[in-house]
């Protein structure tokens, strides 16, 4: 235990770094996957059958692609093709476009649970399909996408360590390198653990926080 | 100012209207009765685009109703709607959910949508309820919102689909007081209902729809008192003497 703490005050600076580029890449790729999923969804729900099969499309071969492959490629295969990014731009978009599929079919269930009188209502006042979407359908939509959306919050932050595969040194990376070369694999990898854990812990209390108010409503 | 002529319209093979000729003037009040699945609600689904129909011709003001084209908007602006479930926008409040279609769809400046949207709710009895959200309403109350909704878009006719089938018995009178006002201010209405009384006491006319087809139509008071036709008369007796 001793031990363990003495290891804890001399590697727990170089871990903070690792942390603080797990915040960046959770955070980055948590907006990306955002915006790129509300736009698959409404592409989803517009009635253009272009778009309708585009994005069904897009969802499942995103689905399809494990996100080690799909960072390797952005990483390691579009520099032939004369886009060179870097290991922490790629790792951003790599995971920001592998959990766009999941977003978009949460937000897509999200909207298609609103009632179609509402629909219809909005329609009545002369409301066009965008003011419609944005004034009525998704305002309603948010209450009910909340709880899931937290959730893969959580999913997003643990799989940040993916990054770690094409060099991003956060978390799971500066824990693997400082084990490597000092052999101390237990105390590395338990802070790295709880390291994480701590991180998830204030985002477990706002899903619970989204569920219970859900529940209310 | 509405117009239909020779509507037909089919869900799948199940051909709902099978030929609807019928005209509302300005200020007229048209009852539409009729058995469940008749299409009466069609009917006016179509007269504000919710439905497209498939053949015929449907006109508001010389407009044709085609929910395709840009139009719609325009026309869906001059004729409101009402629903039997009120349809409010439950994450808004009763003033909130009246000056929506002013406001986002009009453009018109707020204070004034809003202080209009409050005489709108006076109108309608509910003044003091223009913070409340719907889910603190009674159905009356939501239908009564529901209809200042419909009349904050200034509409020159209002469309109402079984506006109180949805309502406890008793909470029925005052969503048909604020229609009859409406009625007696010169508002052109054309109500589906099963409420006789309201029918013989307000409309102008009636159209007897069943099967997808005008039965009979004329003054309310003839067609109520006096029907012609075995199947109104047989749809009347069910209706006023359900034991």
């Amino acid at each position: 235990m001793q031990n363990f703490l003495r290891d804890a005050v001399e590697f727990l600076p170089i871990l903070l770094q690792g942390v603080w580029l797990t915040v960046v890449v959770t955070i980055g790729s948590l907006l990306l996957s955002t915006v790129l999923g509300l736009l698959w969804a409404l592409m989803r729900v517009s009635g253009i059958r272009v778009l309708t099969g585009l994005s069904a499309g897009l969802i499942n071969v995103i689905r399809g692609i494990p996100i080690i492959v799909l960072l390797f490629y952005l990483y390691f295969v579009m520099p032939d093709f004369g886009v060179a990014l870097t290991a922490l731009q790629a790792s951003i978009l790599g995971l920001g476009i592998a959990y766009s599929a999941y977003q978009a079919e949460n937000f897509r269930a999200g909207i298609e649970a609103i009632d179609k009188g509402q629909i219809e209502a909005a329609q009545t006042i002369g409301m066009g399909w965008w003011l419609t979407m944005r004034r009525v359908v998704l305002p309603q939509a948010i209450k009910i996408v909340l709880p899931p959306y937290g959730n893969v919050m959580i999913m997003m932050l643990k799989d940040s360590s993916q990054a770690s595969t094409i060099t991003v040194a956060e978390l799971a990376l500066q824990g693997k390198l400082i084990a490597s070369s000092t052999f101390k694999n237990t105390s590395v990898f338990t802070m790295v653990a709880l390291m994480y854990l701590t991180m998830s812990i204030p985002l477990i209390l706002l899903v619970r926080h989204f569920e219970n108010k859900a529940n209310r409503k | 100012m509405i117009e239909l002529t020779n509507v037909h319209k089919s869900f799948g093979s199940n051909e709902v209207l099978k030929g609807i000729t019928a005209s509302v003037e300005k200020s007229e009040v048209v009852c539409i009765i009729g058995p469940s699945g008749s299409g009466k609600s069609t009917i006016l689904r179509c007269i504000n685009g919710l439905e497209s129909y498939d053949s015929g011709d449907i006109l508001v003001e010389g407009a044709k109703v085609d929910n395709k084209a840009p139009s719609i908007v325009a026309i869906r602006t001059q004729v409101s709607m009402v629903f039997q479930r009120f349809n409010l926008f439950p994450h808004r409040t009763a003033l909130e959910n009246v000056v929506e279609g002013p406001i986002y769809v009009k453009k018109e400046p707020s204070a004034e949508a809003l202080e209009r949207g409050r005489a709108l709710l006076a109108q309608v009895g509910l003044a003091e309820k223009a913070d409340a959200y719907p889910g603190q309403l009674s159905g009356g109350q939501q239908q009564r919102v529901a209809i200042a909704r419909a009349l904050a878009m200034q509409p020159k006719a209002i469309l109402f689909d079984e506006p109180t089938s949805a309502l406890d018995p008793e909470l029925v009178g005052e969503v048909l007081g604020v229609m009859r006002k409406l009625a007696d201010d010169g508002m052109t209405m054309v109500v589906v209902t099963h409420e006789m009384g309201f029918a013989r006491d307000v409309a102008d006319r009636v159209l007897f729809i069943d099967g997808g087809v005008i039965v009979e139509q004329g003054a309310a008071k003839s067609v109520l008192n006096a029907p012609q036709h075995a199947r109104t008369q047989d749809f009347l007796h069910r209706v006023l003497h359900p034991l």
